[in-house]
This record gives C-alpha cells, structure tokens and sequence, in this order.
C-alpha cells in the first residue's frame, strides 16, 4: 500500500541523501519526494510517498527518526489531510483540437499557461487521481502528450494540528517579519498576480 | 559528558595559549585538540598522512596519547575496544583517501554492535572538494549507512560543534559510531574556539519513546499472571548501565536470565538464576526454557536471528514484553506485546517498585531438571586422553584467571566456545564482535581495552584465522609496550566455515584448511614472548607463565582440528531444534549423561 509521510528536516547539505539512502536500506520504493521551505528557516518540509506493507509504517517512521537531521515525522496517510499535486502537460495542439483542450481543462480545473502554434501547456493540481484522470482522457481522445512533469504528493493535515517537535525547538525561528526584512515585500494579492503572469 | 569537559581543563597546561578554556583564537588542528581534551578524551588510535597532517602537526601541544596503529582497520576497533571495556567514546584518526576507506570495516563493527566511537578523518582541501584529487573519496557517502551520523567539516569555526555534537550523537540513545571529516584547510585555517559556546543544543523530544502508565500495569499484569518467565537480557544492559535494576527485577520476580552474547557480561555467570547463552549455540535448556516460555521480557537486546532461530517457531506461547530505547527495533523480527519504549534503567526503575516479590520454584525446578540432562559443564575432571580440546582451554583460562579477565575473542568456533566456557561474572569483560561477526577484531580491539584499563588483565582469544587478518598489531603492543595476552586457538582450519561445510555441505572443506606462519617465531620477531601448547596438561602451567610474564605474551594453543561447536540451531531452524553433540565424541558430555 502507499504510505504518506511528512517529515520536517533540517535544512542542510546531504539531508535528502540521508533520507533516500535509508529507504533503499529498508528496501522500500519512494513513490514521490517533495521537498520544499517551511514557515521556519532552516527547516525543510518532506512529503514522501512509499510503497510499502501496511505493518511497515512504524519502523519507517522509527528508522527517520534515527537520522539526527529528521525533527519529525508525521504519518499523513492515517489522518485527515489535504493531498495535493501538481501537473504541468505540453500536449500537442492544433487548430482543430484546441477546442476540445480549452473544454477538458474547465472542466477538470486545469490552467492553461502556455499557448503555441502546435502545442499548448496545462497546469492542473489536485489530487492524484484528478491528474490520473486528465491523462487518460487526453490519451483516450487521441491528444498527443509531449512531455509532464509531475511534483508529487505535498500534505498538510486539516485543522489546527502543528508540529509540536518544532515548537519545542528554540533555535528554529519562524519568518516573521524581520526575518523577510530586506526582501520586496508582497501582499498575497500581488503574489497570485506575478504567478498568473509568469 | 557534561563534567567531563571540567575534567579535560583540569589536565590542561595552562602557561599555552592553545591550552586556555577562554575563547581564543586557534587553528583547526588545535581546535580539534582542545575539543577532544575538553570531551575528557585521553587516548586516541590512529595514523597519519597527507591531509590529516596539519592536525598531527599540532598534537604535541595536547595532554592526549596518540597509539600508532599498523592498519586503519585496527584504529577503528581498538576504539571500539576502548569503548567497550570503559563505557566511555572511543576515538579514531586517520587521514583521507585509503586512511578512511580502511576505518569502514570497524565502522560498521561498531555501528552493529551499538558502539560509541568517534573517528576523525583528513579530507582534501575544500577548494578542491569534488574534483577526484589525490586521496580524496567521498568518505561521508561512503559511510552514510555504517554511521549513526556523519559531518563533513570545510570551515575552521566548524570543526568544534561538529565535534561535541558527534560525542552527543555518538553516546545518546541507542549509542553508535560518528564520523567528522575534515579538510585539510579548515585544520589550517584558524577561528575563534569557545568550548562552551561549540555545546550542542539541547536534543529534541522523541515523540515516539514511550513507557506510559497503560504499558507498564500491562507488563506488571503479565508479569504478575506468569508462570513461566525468562527474562532475555541483552547489551542494552551495559549501555544503560542497567544492570541491578535487571538483577532486581529477577531476583525479586525469581525469574531467570537468558542472555545474548553481547549481553553474556551483563548479569553474572554464577548469579544462580543465570541459565546462559540463548541462541545459536546455547546450551538446549536455555532455549528450551525460552521455547516454553509463558512470558519473555527483553531488556535491551534486538531478537536477532542468530538467538531467534525461526521466527514462525519463536516462542510461541510466550507473551513477549520488549524494553527497548530503539524504537524502530520494536516488533522488527518478533512481535510484541508490551513495548516499553526508552531508556532500560529508567523504565526499570519507574516498573520495579510496583513489582510484587513472586515465586517461579516450579519452573525454576523444571529448568533444573531440563539442565540436568543435557549438561556438563564441568569438564575439569574429565580424564586427559591427550586430546587438547578448545573447552578446555577455556576452562582453564577462567579457572586461572578467577574470571576476572578481560577477554577479548575474534570471530569463529573459539569464540563460541569462549562464550560457552569463560564464566564472566564482571560487567565489560567480554569483549566479542556480535552483529558484523569481524574476524580481525579480536588483537586490535584488546588493545583498545587495555589502553582503556591498564590495571586489568586482558587476555585475546582468536583462531588461527582471524589472527592472522591483523596481527601486525603485534608491532603495536611492542611499541606500546602493552601486556596482553594472546591466546590462539588454532585448529588448522577457518574452523567455523569447516564446521558448517561438515554439517551442511557434504564436509567438502572447500578453501577452509589454513596454513599459518609459527606463531610462537612470530611473537619472537616482536619482541614478544610465546610458548606452544599442544597437550592438556601444559594447558594451565602456561598460562600461568604468560600471567606472570610481565609483558606480553602469545600462547599459540594447537587444539583438536576438527571439532565443532554444540549444540547447534542450524540458521533457519526452531530454537529447540538443535543439532547435539554426537555421544562418541568423549569431550564435553558429563559423568551425568555418560
Ligand atoms: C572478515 C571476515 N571474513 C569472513 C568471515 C566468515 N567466517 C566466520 S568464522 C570464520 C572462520 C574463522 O576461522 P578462525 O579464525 O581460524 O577461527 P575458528 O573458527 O577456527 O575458531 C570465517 C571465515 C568473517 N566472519 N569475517
Ligand atoms: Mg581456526
């Protein structure tokens, strides 16, 4: 079965090796690998998606707790949580199936970023299945697909559950706003404006 | 650790500057030094080369002894070897390239057997980090999966917080080998050294180490209903030092000991509970009684598959409680009940007071009759039919040496028969390679304790053949002027790999006969003195020789070429399905079963 885990790491040179390396020990598949910037500096968030047996979960979170960079780790899968993905799909386009593209992508929420004589871009988040399910109409309906890219899995559980591990931890110190003094500062707004723009 | 920092100041020379716990300014090699003197590390085993250099350079400034190795191999065990006989971090030095590709095997010795070692390696200059310079090897990737962390150090402020938290690391929780590695320009390099300020900061909770309230009535309940109790006691003992909370715990529930070979130390051999060794080789009654069993309670030891046998048949009537600080080691081979989950001393001493005394005489008698058929043990006095068996120089050893030696044995037929033989009664004194199984380890290793305890006797028990692997540490002990005892029990053969080639192969001894040099003459090149023993009765009148030698001293002891180990699980089997000693053969078996 797939097994979700979320483990926030510090951010330092050679964490993702330590962290790979272990599920190659354990003979496990990492299905996806996430890693991206927290709310904390010097912290890094992971989501990884194992293949794994069901009575595997433990020891997995156990062996990632071994490792000194892991400050904690969270087994998603068992929780209520957002899943998200995100897809980028270069699909072939001519004239007479862009309308056809324009219509699949209302209709499974997807974004076109990027428009060119022969080929078109969509941009589609969700969960898996969502992105599965926009594959497999685009092949179903004869649309050549060039090149994805896939970010895999990011998770957050829902409600007000954080990190108590991380809390605790005094020399994390969380972005506030001095910790963002010196960079151009944004309201939210602005943000989304440069990302649909870029 | 803490005051141990005090302790390093105290032996400091305080008229240099290099010496001063004020910060100041040092080089990287210095800093390295000072850290380590602060760490209250006396000792360190190594061998220099290119770019470890500058911190050789720096050493004469230091209150440390530095031990010439012949082999990085033997820096890495005799480490581990300080480590095990004094509980306290074992330190290892080498340079870059073939110096720290020839640490991995003692490495991974020690990261097996949960050994705190800190080794310290050169690393080519950071500008030329990544472009294949002489003796440069990505020496953190290649021990990423034998440590339990590793740093690699290319700036000089660096070098003593990477240092102290490896000592962290190296002794915290489940205790294990780190690795700093350290280029060469950051040693040359200087900064300022604060001792305090390089402290790690404080470890971060363990949200899965857990011995609640539920867990423990859970296992007081089952300890209370039980009839048939053994508790299995494991190396985690000594790393807890845990081990009269242990004897508590089985002298107030009367329930009797079964221990692992690295845990054979931790609960004494004539403690009248003690049963033995479980496992491969344990004598049938201990893992008769495990097999029994209605309640186990594992304190610090991993159910390895050499003292499971197969795990379908492990015990299965036995309600199993694992007193664990590993979490990840709990329900790995063998699924538990209870699980305790953290430090061994501290979940004894929150479970002892709440522990009725209780009596287990039925099955304390049960046991005595199981060991009363198979048993033995006492094969002082069997007839001398000129045979030199390797029981018997064990035995003889032991009775010389009160048992209190500390023996440390290679890997193969002696060292079951060491196990099996040797009675320890005192914690540390057997000091064996458990979970690698590294043959080499035995000479490199006694000299690691003895180094680590000068006052105590230390005797090396190894075969002809792992002898050999490292055996130019002779040169070692003569240019330390060590006293240490070797013991060789040599049968001719890689005895172990023979025994398994007769029971299972056909007795095809393919690659297993072995010739070896005189190991008496070998001694002799060093300096060092030896005898020849081949019959029982020089058994006991040479070793009495070495003891009284002052110096050391190599007894190469020509034993009977084809005996095996019994009883045997073979791997794969139930641990009741052992394979006996056949009754022609007149050793081991008493006047009892005769
Ligand atoms: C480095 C290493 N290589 C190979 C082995 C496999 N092995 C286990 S026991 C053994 C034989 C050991 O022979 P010897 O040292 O003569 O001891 P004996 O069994 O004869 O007492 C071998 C080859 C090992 N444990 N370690
Ligand atoms: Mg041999």
């Amino acid at each position: 079965m797939l097994h979700t885990f979320v483990a926030l790491v510090e951010d330092k040179p050679g964490v993702l090796t330590r962290v790979a390396s272990l599920f190659r020990r354990l003979n496990v598949n990492i299905t996806s690998l996430t890693v991206g910037n927290t709310e904390r500096e010097s912290i890094s968030r992971m989501t990884i998606v194992a293949d794994a047996a069901e009575d595997r979960a433990h020891r997995i979170m156990a062996s990632l707790y071994k490792l000194e960079n892991v400050l904690e780790v969270d087994d998603v899968g068992r929780q209520s949580a957002v899943v998200r993905e995100l897809a980028l799909l270069k699909v072939v386009c001519t004239p007479q199936t862009r309308a056809d593209l324009f219509q699949l992508a209302e209709v499974f929420h997807a974004r076109i970023v990027d428009l060119a004589p022969e080929s078109l871009m969509l941009e589609i988040t969700g969960s898996a299945s969502k992105i599965e399910g926009l594959v497999q109409i685009l092949v179903q309906s004869n649309h050549k697909i060039l090149e994805m890219a896939r970010t895999g899995r990011m998770a957050m559980r829902r409600g007000h559950h954080t990190s108590r591990v991380v809390e605790a931890l005094s020399d994390a110190t969380p972005r506030t706003e001095s910790a963002l003094a010196g960079k151009p500062k944004l309201v939210a707004l602005d943000l989304i404006a440069q990302e649909d723009h870029a | 650790m803490s005051n141990s920092a005090k302790n390093g100041s105290d032996n400091m020379n305080s008229s240099d500057p290099a010496m001063t716990s004020q910060p100041t300014r040092l080089t990287g090699a210095e800093t390295l030094w000072a850290t380590l003197v602060g760490e209250g590390v006396r000792d360190v085993f190594g061998y220099p080369g290119g770019a470890i250099l500058p911190a050789y350079d720096a050493l004469r400034k230091f209150p440390i002894r530095h031990i010439l190795v012949r082999h990085e191999q033997g820096a890495a065990h005799m480490a581990d070897g300080y480590a095990r006989a004094s509980g306290r971090v074992g330190v290892a030095i080498a340079t870059s390239g073939p110096g720290a590709t020839n640490l991995v095997t003692g490495i991974a010795n020690a990261m097996l057997d949960s050994i705190p070692i800190v080794c310290v390696t050169g690393q080519v200059s950071s500008k030329v980090l990544g472009t294949d310079a002489f003796q440069e090897v990505d020496i953190t990737g290649i021990t990423l999966p034998v440590t339990k962390h590793n740093y690699l150090v290319s700036r000089t402020e660096d070098i003593a917080p990477a240092l102290r938290e490896a000592f962290r690391v190296a002794q915290s929780g489940r205790p294990g080998p780190v690795l700093v590695d350290i280029t060469k320009d950051a040693q040359q390099n200087s900064a300022i050294f604060d001792f305090e300020a390089a402290a790690p900061a404080p470890y971060r909770p363990h949200p899965m180490l857990r011995a609640d309230s539920t867990s423990i009535r859970e296992a007081l309940e089952l300890l209370r209903a039980a009839k048939r109790p053994v508790i299995l006691a494991g190396h985690g003992i000594l790393h807890s030092r845990a081990l009269e909370q242990v004897r508590t715990l089985a002298e107030r529930a009367q329930i009797p000991v079964a221990c692992t070979l690295l845990g054979l130390t931790a609960f004494p051999a004539s403690h009248p509970l003690n049963l033995g060794m479980m496992g491969m080789h344990g004598e049938s009654w201990v893992n008769t009684a495990i097999q029994q069993a209605d309640v186990l309670i594992a304190c610090g030891m991993r159910f390895d598959d050499r003292v499971t046998g197969a795990l379908t048949t492990y015990a299965p009537n036995a309600k199993k409680i694992h007193i664990e600080i590993d979490p990840a080691e709990i329900n790995k081979n063998v699924r538990v009940d209870v699980a305790l989950i953290g430090d061994l001393k501290e979940v004894l001493e929150t479970l002892l007071p709440l522990l009725p005394e209780r009596n287990s005489s039925p099955w304390l008698n049960a046991i005595s009759a199981m060991k009363g058929d198979a048993s033995v043990r006492d094969i002082q006095h069997l007839p001398d039919n000129g045979h030199l068996y390797s029981a018997h120089v064990m035995h003889d050893l032991w009775r010389e040496t009160n048992g209190d030696a500390i023996v440390v044995t290679d890997v193969g037929q002696h060292q079951m028969w060491e196990a099996q033989y040797y009675k320890h009664d005192r914690p540390r004194s057997l000091i064996t390679s458990g979970g690698l199984g590294t043959m080499g380890f035995a000479l490199p290793a006694a000299i690691g304790a003895k180094v680590a305890c000068p006052d105590k006797e230390v005797w090396v028990v190894a075969g002809d053949g792992g002898f050999q692997m490292t055996s130019a540490e002779l040169s070692t002990i003569a240019q330390e002027n060590l006293n240490i005892n070797i013991a060789i029990i040599n049968n001719g053969y890689l005895g172990m790999v023979r025994q398994w080639q007769e029971f299972f192969y056909d007795k095809n001894y393919q690659s297993t006969p072995l010739l070896s040099p005189d190991f008496v003459k070998l001694a002799a090149a060093h300096g060092i003195r030896g005898a020849h023993v081949r019959k029982r009765g020089e058994v006991v009148s040479t070793v009495q020789e070495a003891r009284s030698h002052e110096g050391a001293f190599l007894i190469d002891f020509h034993v009977e070429q084809e005996d095996s180990v019994y009883p045997m699980i073979p791997s794969g089997a139930a641990l009741h399905e052992m394979i006996r000693r056949p009754s022609e053969n007149p050793l081991v078996e008493t006047a009892s079963e005769a």
